[in-house]
């Protein structure tokens, strides 16, 4: 593996050790005093977002320097792309800086693509436009594993507004080579045009799915759709796909709830649901960083091509 | 420094039989019980054949040691992240690491390991073990040693010495892993 | 469409009377076949006619060429291409453009108006007609604006461009569209007093907000904002209405989806319409690599669309090939998908796609080569003096084409300041020797003669 790109790029024997490797890191960290390995002493890592992040950009550099790792973070606000220097030209100049790995976030879908063919580091998608988010569909995997045992045979149902969410995509291409069964639950408006071809079920029913499902995976409602006339009010999103607490009764014992946040209490979650134990969403933020420390690993501890 | 094999290719030797491997193991747990007591000793295995071989010194403490105060527990020590030599290979799995309840705090720690060669894997144990927490002490038992060492380091608990040259191989078999027990010698594959 | 296609613009009897008398020396083409068809016969040119034409005809006092069986069609007119000068000169210019039109086999080529500045006004056009006339490897047309600095809001001078010296009969927006359905009323009633067509680039902007890419499996997948088939075929609908009341004459730029061809089928005969080589050989599964030079409006559509459009092609449904040649710097297309500016060369590969989609396949023969490259987009474009038979007593206008070569494509290779074309490392069949403007040599063996 040279980059992550795309889930879609990772076939299963792959994505399961990524995930065996978050699981060793997790167990090796547990419990210890001095939560830092020298695996990546020497190696520079940079992330580059050109978007606004919290929780991703201070995932990614937590796992990076657990495991001895140089990381730079450079925001799109405070650098020369702010005075208009291209993709392109900034790749170049991170890697004649002797960058040896780069965590792009960007607006635009397909950038990490297109960095990964600049620079001769290797790129980590951090999520690109509407396309991909493969570090969160590794640690959404990691959590459902945690708490279903496997992915083999469970049933996942997916809710909100996929059209825009690189979570949701990058969710369906992995969960399904990993043998979950999917269904999405979305108003029609929210479901792109080209579902038909996906591994998938769609429904607008959430009330019916719900029993079916071995855990619900609740989409962000990005504030700037609620104004595009994807749906009429809030209120009725809300009432027809917001996971409230009676509805949530609906789902079965064992069932488990994941969110990739930031959320909305209220309108896609209930409080009451956000907080209750079947909610694993803490556990996702946790299994984050043990994820990108595995993705780390694999890409930069050998040297050696093609592994 | 090991590797599997099920069948005695041409050019490979026996140098240690089953019986032997046993009777080596015994007397490596009787050493540890001499060189331990009276403290809590805690063996930890070094993947992938330290692992069952710290279990078997484990058992046999158990035995031997009877009434005694000597309380011999078992875990895996995974090194993989702390090797020095991740650069040069492909990309390696790790294995668990598993410590006994109580960690390793203010215990007497034996690491164990099926071949001592240079001694790099020893270090980069020693290097994980000090993340884990701070043991009384540190010991070292390999169920071979074949010398050319790379670093100060030497064990406290040797079940043979075995001198090779640098083209030979030696590969330690286990019933855990590898359906017998023996110690092989051969030349290295070209 | 019979009512354009004997239609004489202001320029071309300007043109050939200074051309009358002033002809290179006379050239025998020593065993052509005029469309592919027959036994090989001789044509004489002389004066930028052709002066006789059949089998063995005296050389006397003239050049002679072997030709060797060679197909002999009628100069290609392009309807669609983005020569960008004045203002993206680094990108492409009416000299570089054109040459690479003349190695394409053309010798007239049609150049739309969205240049910087925009060619709204008869002095913008004027500039281009005589850039183009002074460097004379084509015949290089003026599209011009429909309205004021594309801004689909206020209609530039029509009647003013169309009585300049560059004579204009194609107004276009393109690269936007007039969506306004009210102004596109106005500017088809108001062409009919000019004898000038509107071409539309028929994209429903509101439908497109953002859009990156065709609206579909691929698009879904990689995460491009959609394309709706539906922003093109609403506006074609509506267009070819408002034509039809206004009894005017429209012609849709760059048709790219199967239900744009069943509207067309639908209003036959009250619109014309032409089909990019791209949009006939590629389809959207070239985006997985997000790749920018796949980028281009109308996006790539289904391979499902590239059957019907080559169907409707054959069938007369879509008259002509246009190349919405449109080279890019460097910068523009090297660069995040969504930064990127969509586009296309075409001129030098135009003919070798429609071998490969039409020709190969047998939907079209070499007759049927001449209409859609020559013939039709001469008519709809209303130039007299190209699309004519090969006959004695026309012009001698022609291209000359070895349909038995193949070639490989290297955009570094094409005469073109860009170098964006998307059929990079495609070998392709059929390979433009010889184009002839008027009895002169303006390209020859993959060379210019200037």
């Amino acid at each position: 593996m040279r980059h992550l790109l795309s889930a879609a790029d990772l076939d299963a024997a792959t994505a399961t050790s990524l995930l065996d490797t978050a699981d060793r890191l997790k167990e090796a960290l547990l419990g210890r005093e001095v939560r830092k390995l020298p695996t990546l002493r020497g190696r520079t890592v940079v992330t580059l977002f050109y978007e606004s992040s919290t929780r991703t950009r201070a995932s990614f550099e937590i796992a990076g320097k657990q495991m001895s790792a140089d990381v730079v973070n450079v925001s799109a606000g405070s650098s020369s792309v702010s005075k208009g220097e291209s993709l392109r030209d900034t790749a170049l100049t991170l890697s004649a800086m002797g960058a040896d790995c780069v965590i792009l976030r960007h607006p635009s879908a397909g950038a990490a693509h297109r960095m990964s063919e600049w620079t001769p580091a290797h790129v980590i998608n951090a999520g690109d436009g509407m396309h991909e988010h493969p570090t969160q569909a590794l640690l959404d995997a990691a959590t459902l594993r945690e708490h279903l045992g496997t992915l083999d045979g469970r049933r996942i149902t997916i809710v909100g507004d996929v059209l825009h969410s690189r979570v949701a995509r990058s969710n369906v291409a992995l969960l399904s080579m990993l043998g979950a069964q999917l269904h999405l639950v979305a108003p029609p408006t929210l479901l792109p045009a080209g579902v038909s071809g996906w591994p998938v079920t769609t429904g607008h029913d959430l009330d019916a799915a719900l029993p079916q499902s071995d855990a619900v995976m609740m989409l962000r409602v990005q504030a700037e759709r609620m104004h595009g006339g994807f749906f009429p009010s809030a209120r009725e999103y809300a009432t027809w796909y917001g996971l409230s607490e009676a509805r949530a009764a609906r789902l079965p014992q064992h069932a488990v709830v994941l969110h990739p946040g930031p959320m909305l209490r209220g309108m896609e979650i209930s409080a009451a649901v956000a907080d209750s134990p079947r909610a694993v969403i803490t556990g996702q933020v946790s299994n984050g960083v043990h994820i990108r420390m595995a993705v780390l690993y694999h890409l930069l501890a050998s040297q050696e091509a093609g592994t | 420094m090991t590797s599997r094999t099920g069948t005695e290719a041409a050019g490979q030797r026996e140098l240690l039989s089953a019986a032997d491997v046993a009777r080596t193991v015994a007397r490596m747990a009787h050493e540890i019980i001499e060189g331990t007591a009276p403290a809590r000793a805690v063996l930890l295995g070094i993947p992938s054949r330290g692992v069952p071989l710290a279990h078997r010194l484990a058992t046999r403490i158990g035995e031997f040691s009877g009434a005694t105060d000597i309380i011999a527990t078992a875990g895996i020590l995974d090194i993989t992240l702390y090797r020095d030599d991740l650069r040069r290979r492909p990309t390696r799995p790790l294995e668990p690491t598993t410590l006994p309840e109580g960690g390793v705090d203010d215990a007497l720690v034996v690491l164990v390991d099926d071949v001592l060669f240079s001694g790099r894997t020893v270090r980069a144990a020693l290097d994980a073990l000090r993340d884990h927490g701070r043991p009384r002490a540190v010991q070292l038992a390999v169920l071979v040693d074949r010398g050319h060492r790379e670093l100060p380091i030497r064990a406290d608990y040797v079940g043979k010495n075995l001198p090779t040259s640098r083209e030979e191989e030696i590969a330690v078999l286990l019933e855990e892993t590898d359906d017998r027990d023996a110690v092989m010698i051969r030349r290295r594959a070209q | 469409m019979s009512e354009c296609s004997e239609r004489t613009i202001g320029h071309s009897s300007e043109r050939s009377e200074r051309i009358i008398g002033h002809g290179p020396p006379p050239l025998l083409l020593r065993g052509v076949r005029p469309y592919g068809e027959g036994d090989p016969i001789d044509l004489m040119l002389r004066d930028g006619v052709i002066a006789e034409a059949g089998p063995g005809l005296d050389a006397t006092g003239a050049e002679v060429r072997d030709c060797g069986g060679l197909v002999a069609l009628p100069g290609f007119v392009d309807l669609h291409t983005h020569l960008r000068e004045p203002g993206r000169e680094d990108a492409e210019t009416i000299a570089t453009g054109s040459a690479a039109a003349a190695l394409g086999g053309y010798t007239a080529v049609f150049a739309m108006a969205n240049t910087e500045p925009v060619a709204d006004t008869a002095m913008a056009v004027e500039h281009v007609w005589r850039r183009g006339q002074q460097i004379g490897l084509v015949d290089v047309a003026p599209v011009g604006a429909v309205t004021v600095g594309l801004g689909g809001e206020q209609l530039a001078e029509l009647g003013a461009m169309a009585g300049s010296a560059a004579g204009v009969r194609v107004f276009s927006d393109d690269g936007v569209c007039v969506h306004d359905p009210l102004l596109m009323r106005r500017a088809l009633e108001y062409s009919t007093s000019l004898g000038a067509v509107i071409a539309q680039h028929a994209q429903e902007p509101r439908l497109t907000v953002g859009a990156q890419a065709h609206e579909g499996e691929i698009a879904a997948r990689l995460g491009l904002a959609g394309w709706p088939a539906t922003a093109e075929e609403s506006i074609v609908a509506r267009d070819c209405m408002l034509a039809a009341a206004a009894g005017a004459r429209l012609h849709v730029c760059h048709v790219s989806s199967a239900g744009t061809v069943d509207v067309l089928r639908w209003a036959r005969g009250r619109t014309t319409a032409e089909v990019t080589p791209h949009h006939l050989l590629l389809s959207d599964e070239r985006l997985a690599g997000y790749d920018p030079v796949n980028k281009v409006n109308p996006p790539l559509r289904t391979r499902d669309d590239s059957a019907a459009l080559r169907a409707a092609l054959a069938e007369g449904v879509i008259d002509c090939v246009a190349t919405d040649h449109a080279p890019h710097a460097p910068q523009d297309k090297d660069c995040e998908w969504e930064a990127a500016s969509p586009g296309m060369l075409g001129l030098q590969t135009a003919l070798s796609v429609v071998v490969e989609t039409m020709v190969r396949p047998g939907l079209l023969d070499w007759r049927g080569v001449a209409r859609v490259m020559s013939e039709r987009p001469a008519a709809v474009g209303g130039i007299a003096t190209q699309g004519r038979p090969l006959a004695t007593g026309e012009p001698a206008t022609l291209v000359l084409v070895d349909p038995d070569a193949t070639w490989t494509v290297r955009g570094a290779q094409l005469a073109s300041l860009a170098s964006n074309t998307p059929f990079e490392g495609m070998t392709l069949p059929a390979r433009v020797v010889t184009t002839l403007l008027r009895g002169r040599v303006t390209a020859d063996d993959g060379k210019v003669r200037r």
